[in-house]
């Protein structure tokens, strides 16, 4: 099949990004950001509280982590609910154990059902984050535009309403957009979102909203579900970005150094598993022992940003 | 190529065990090219009805912001660990980043890397080019790197791998001296080209640090051991048998620069780099160093 004569055009070939969302910058050259008390690591906890449906609708896609059996898939089901019911309350212990804070991107759905586990999160001081609806709540530009306004007002009211908390951040499922979901999120009043991963440290968007990036690669999904690597495994990456990154932040012949970011996306029904918590309960005593590290909430780590800039 | 054949024809049967020996610079044994992907992958692509750009709708926002992490954050990690260790660059260049980011071209032409093309962008494919379409993006190639760098580009890696079946044909026609795209051997060899004579370098696939990551789900422990371990074959081989091999090391900085994997990466460079039977060479240099030994095909 042959292709149009226009396959050979570029309009636009130039100077910067071919979109508008943000401005290209190098992260090595611009102004240090420094974290509170001279730390120089932000490690960026985030854990994923997902309710995944039955019914998977894939509408317009099926999320990852979703139903894999014809109907009724009760394995993914109920392990994936293991995470809510079990897992997330280890997690929640080993973070108050090591003396941290994280961010929890919740689905509203999980808010409304588990109102006992929402209440744990928030009296130990941790972030909500938006996280859609439930895991029938995904995006990408083929849903109608009234279908995403309503699936992302419903989203932020709902988790609203369910924990009492006035919401600054958002998480996709699967980090997807529509060409539209910036804009949505900005006029909702959110300061950020974590879906573009390609910045190691919070950037702002044109429109206002920011930008904090969660690697998609740093996640236990990533390494231990896709990778099939083992929860030490995991956690010996993390040291290993973790060491990187305080060595670039004194400063290197590329870069002037500056703050750095390590974010850990974490999901209950995978590192939660009794078999592997004690991974992360190392990983998070190590870290938390660490004189650079500054272990801090999403809504934290950009509030510090923002105020330098 | 012989277009419909069963056997394309691209290169003749030369075993392993039978060939004229090469010999590199100063006795080394193994010439070792690092090759990093400088890529500007499109967010609203148009289609090709051979190959679907991103899986899903666009923006494929997971998909454009992994690659642009290499603009932002990446390269200059991946290319300073190059540099500590002596290793220049030989970069396969989606030709648009000169004019989209041309901070990421400048900072290799200051390195003293080599360029040559991988295809204008990484999301529009040779397949079902005519043959003015090929020829535009060939030209196009060579006036936009020598416009950035002051280079003559001489070689190809075809964009995300696409070919036609007069692709090599025109790479000799426009004095193209090398391509990467054919994965038949750990030397360099003599490719079956209508008019002239071009080069096939080793580049490698199973090296590659998108087939570690993303195809094996390696650690970056387990790539750089990997890489270690593709290096000290290919030099006892070619210490052994008296004949030169070639190793490349073909990289993405949004994949080995991520801040997990860049660390081991640096030590199986380091082991690399101190091996005295290690040739640190440009593409170019080692096929120049080939061609000046086999002559020119008639």
């Amino acid at each position: 099949m042959s292709l149009p004569d226009n396959y050979t055009a570029y309009p636009r070939r130039a100077e910067g990004y071919d979109h508008d969302y943000y401005g290209w910058s190098n992260m090595h050259d611009r102004a240090p950001v420094a974290w509170p008390d001279g730390k120089s690591v932000a490690v960026w906890l985030c854990v994923s509280l997902e309710w995944f449906p039955i019914r998977p609708e894939d509408k317009p896609f099926r999320a990852p982590g979703h139903m894999v059996t014809p109907y009724p898939d009760y394995r993914h089901y109920t392990v994936r609910d293991y995470g809510n019911r079990v897992g997330v309350f280890r997690m929640l212990e080993a973070f108050k154990t090591a003396g941290v804070k994280a961010s929890f991107a919740v689905n509203a759905a999980v808010a409304e059902r588990y109102a006992e586990l929402i209440e744990v999160v928030l009296a130990d001081g941790h972030e909500i984050i938006a996280h859609s609806t439930d895991m029938n709540g995904t995006i990408t530009s083929d849903v109608a535009e009234a279908d995403e306004r309503s699936l992302i007002a419903d989203s932020l009211a709902r988790l609203e309403a369910a924990s009492g908390v006035k919401l600054k951040g958002w998480l996709s499922i699967a980090r997807s957009q529509s060409w539209r979901t910036a804009d949505i999120l900005a006029e909702h009043g959110l300061s950020y979102t974590c879906d573009w991963v390609n910045d190691e440290l919070p950037y702002r968007f044109k429109n206002g909203l920011v930008n904090l990036p969660l690697n998609t690669e740093l996640s236990d999904r990533m390494i231990i579900a896709t990778q099939q690597h083992s929860a030490e495994g995991w956690a010996q990456m993390m040291r290993d970005a973790f060491d990187w990154l305080a060595a670039e932040a004194r400063g290197t012949a590329y870069t002037k150094g500056g703050g750095r970011m390590l974010p850990i996306h974490i999901t209950p029904y995978i590192i939660g598993q009794p078999f592997r918590i004690g991974a992360l309960e190392q990983l998070l005593a190590d870290l938390s022992g660490r004189a650079e590290a500054w272990i801090a909430p999403g809504a934290d780590i950009v509030s510090v940003w923002e105020e330098q800039q | 190529m012989h277009e419909g054949a069963a056997d394309p024809g691209l290169y003749d049967y030369h075993p392993y065990n039978a060939r004229p020996k090469i010999a590199w610079p100063e006795g080394k044994s193994c010439a070792v090219w690092v090759a990093p992907n400088l890529e500007y992958y499109e967010i609203d692509p148009p289609s090709n009805p051979h190959r679907k750009s991103w899986p899903k709708a666009h923006p494929d926002v997971v998909g454009y912001s992994y690659r642009d992490h290499s603009n932002r954050v990446s390269h200059w990690r991946m290319a300073d660990v190059m540099s500590r260790h002596g290793f220049p660059g030989s970069v396969s260049l989606s030709v648009a980043l000169c004019d989209h980011h041309p901070e990421v071209v400048a900072d290799g032409v200051e390195r003293g890397w080599e360029f040559f093309s991988h295809g204008i962008y990484n999301t529009r494919y040779s397949y079902g080019m005519s043959e003015r379409q090929e020829r535009a993006i060939i030209e196009d190639s060579i006036e936009t790197v020598e416009r950035a760098t002051g280079q003559r580009i001489r070689g190809w890696l075809a964009p995300a791998l696409t070919h036609t079946p007069r692709t090599l044909d025109l790479l000799a026609e426009y004095d193209f001296h090398y391509t990467c795209d054919l994965y038949h051997d750990d030397q360099v060899q003599e490719v079956k080209v209508a008019k002239g004579a071009l080069a096939s370098i080793p580049y490698s696939l199973e090296v590659n640090d998108h087939y570690g990551f993303n195809v094996y789900g390696m650690s970056g422990r387990e790539y750089a051991d990997c890489l270690i371990q593709q290096y000290e074959r290919l030099a006892e081989e070619g210490e052994r048998t008296g004949s030169g091999t070639v190793m490349c090391v073909p990289l993405h900085a949004y994949l080995i620069g991520q801040p997990h994997r860049i660390g081991p990466f640096e030590e199986a460079l380091a082991h690399i780099a101190a091996d005295n039977r290690c040739w640190k060479a440009r593409a170019g240099e080692i096929v120049d160093a080939w061609r000046a030994q086999v002559g020119r095909a008639a």
